[in-house]
């Protein structure tokens, strides 16, 4: 992983994630994000590690991988420019469940996790926009999940 | 009361011609594309019903370009005894065929417009026909987008002629599978992710989509999010059809038998019918 410059503040400004989000929070959720980037085929984070950080996507796609047996990852979902990887943060024990591997050249945002934990412990109104920003991403997911999870294209019947 | 003869049903159904197998190409591992002789002509979306002889009888779509009515293509999945049946015929052996049977892909409606196809696992080879036209007649369609998902990159269909697409026929192809082992760099997840994607103007496009009828509801709402007007959406619908005719009922949904009213329908004319858990 290596840092690039650029402004957080344009960055968290224009993702699609901070729209409509008060220019107050944004302003105090700046300190805890910094520009990242990262080399097709690196790896974002690995299952089992410590879920320090989310990661706000402004280009290039993740790859969301669960680790098999022959080192032939399962993917499982890509994560592509505009997307949020990552809400481990936010959930006790903060362990990634996931691999998540760069498919391209990807940059974008890291906002780190102990830091916004630590504001949203004494601001329960941004903790609020937050949790709600998180929710609607998570509950997209899970309803593409169920229906990966009915296999619609598996063998039908005559 | 009736009594029915060969010879009135023959009226009424048709009988099954023998159609010589050209050849046969394995596109996946239980799916094959059969190039027979031509049967004349055929509307993108139309299907045949195809025999074999004491075995049985099954709906197939044409999968192949409407302007070549030097042959017959059929992409078949082996799912069962009549298409495990066909799958497992060979070239110079002859296959029992009648139709064209049913409606077709709104290709006049679409003339002048963006287009946006969605479609998911083998539901891609009724829209094929659709495709080639498109491709064959470039001028009279605006920006096309084809949506396509499969289960995993290996099970996708005519992967082969994508780029093709592309480059030759200026259509927009986006592919996403439902999971991946392995060096796959494409995208994974559903089909409706692809939508907020597509370079046609969704709100004004015709929209033409084929797959499982779950993807079809989640497909309606994710156009519908992005303004697209439901009179604009045509769906092809999978039923169990057996005469191809419009007799024997088992096709029936609601008033419309599938076999005859579809298997293309205007989404409108077929939503209420949709939202019925009894059909």
């Amino acid at each position: 992983m290596t840092q690039t410059q650029g402004s957080v503040a344009e960055l968290l400004k224009n993702h699609p994630f901070f729209e409509d989000f008060a220019e107050k929070y944004r302003e105090s959720l700046l300190e805890c994000g910094r520009p990242v980037s990262f080399k097709k085929g690196e790896e974002v984070f690995l299952t089992g590690e410590q879920a320090n950080d989310f990661f706000l996507i402004n280009k290039g796609r993740v790859a969301i991988q669960v680790p098999a047996s022959g080192g032939n990852p399962i993917s499982i979902q890509t994560v592509r420019p505009g997307s949020v990887l990552g809400w481990s943060w936010l959930i006790p024990p903060h362990i990634w469940r996931f691999d998540a591997t760069a498919l391209d050249d990807v940059e974008g945002v890291a906002m780190d996790g102990r830091c916004l934990r630590g504001k949203v412990e004494v601001d329960h109104e941004l903790a609020y926009e937050l949790l709600q920003r998180f929710t609607r991403v998570m509950a997209d997911r899970l309803e593409n999940t169920r229906i990966q999870l009915l296999d619609i294209y598996g063998r039908g019947n005559e | 009361m009736t009594i029915a003869t060969k010879q009135n049903l023959e009226s009424i159904v048709g009988a099954p011609r023998p159609a010589k197998i050209l050849s046969v190409d394995r596109n996946t591992d239980d799916v094959w594309t059969l190039r027979l002789e031509g049967q004349g002509a055929f509307g993108p979306g139309q299907f045949n019903m195809l025999y074999v002889l004491g075995v049985g009888e099954v709906p197939i779509s044409i999968s192949g370009s409407p302007g070549k009515t030097d042959e017959l293509l059929h992409t078949v999945r082996g799912v069962g005894g009549v298409t495990n049946a066909i799958t497992s015929l060979k070239a110079g052996q002859s296959v029992g065929v009648r139709g064209p049977f049913g409606t077709s892909w709104p290709m006049a409606a679409a003339k002048g417009r963006d287009v946006v196809i969605v479609t998911g696992g083998i539901g891609l080879a009724p829209l094929r026909p659709a495709i080639y036209h498109i491709i064959e007649n470039r001028a009279d369609y605006g920006k096309v987008s084809l949506l396509y998902g499969a289960r995993t990159p290996k099970e996708m269909l005519y992967a082969d002629e994508f780029d093709s697409w592309r480059e030759t026929g200026d259509i927009e192809v986006l592919t996403t599978v439902d999971a991946a082992i392995g060096a796959w760099d494409g995208d994974v997840g559903v089909v409706t992710t692809l939508i907020p994607r597509a370079s046609a103007d969704i709100s004004d496009a015709v929209a033409m989509i084929c797959g499982p009828e779950v993807m079809t509801r989640f497909t309606v709402a994710g156009l519908a999010e992005r303004n697209q007007s439901k009179d604009n959406i045509y769906v092809s619908l999978e039923r169990n059809m057996k005469c191809g005719t419009a007799h024997c009922g088992h096709c029936q949904l609601g008033p419309k038998f599938v076999c005859k009213d579809g298997p293309v329908f205007k989404f409108t004319d077929v939503a209420h019918w949709f939202e019925k858990r009894e059909v």
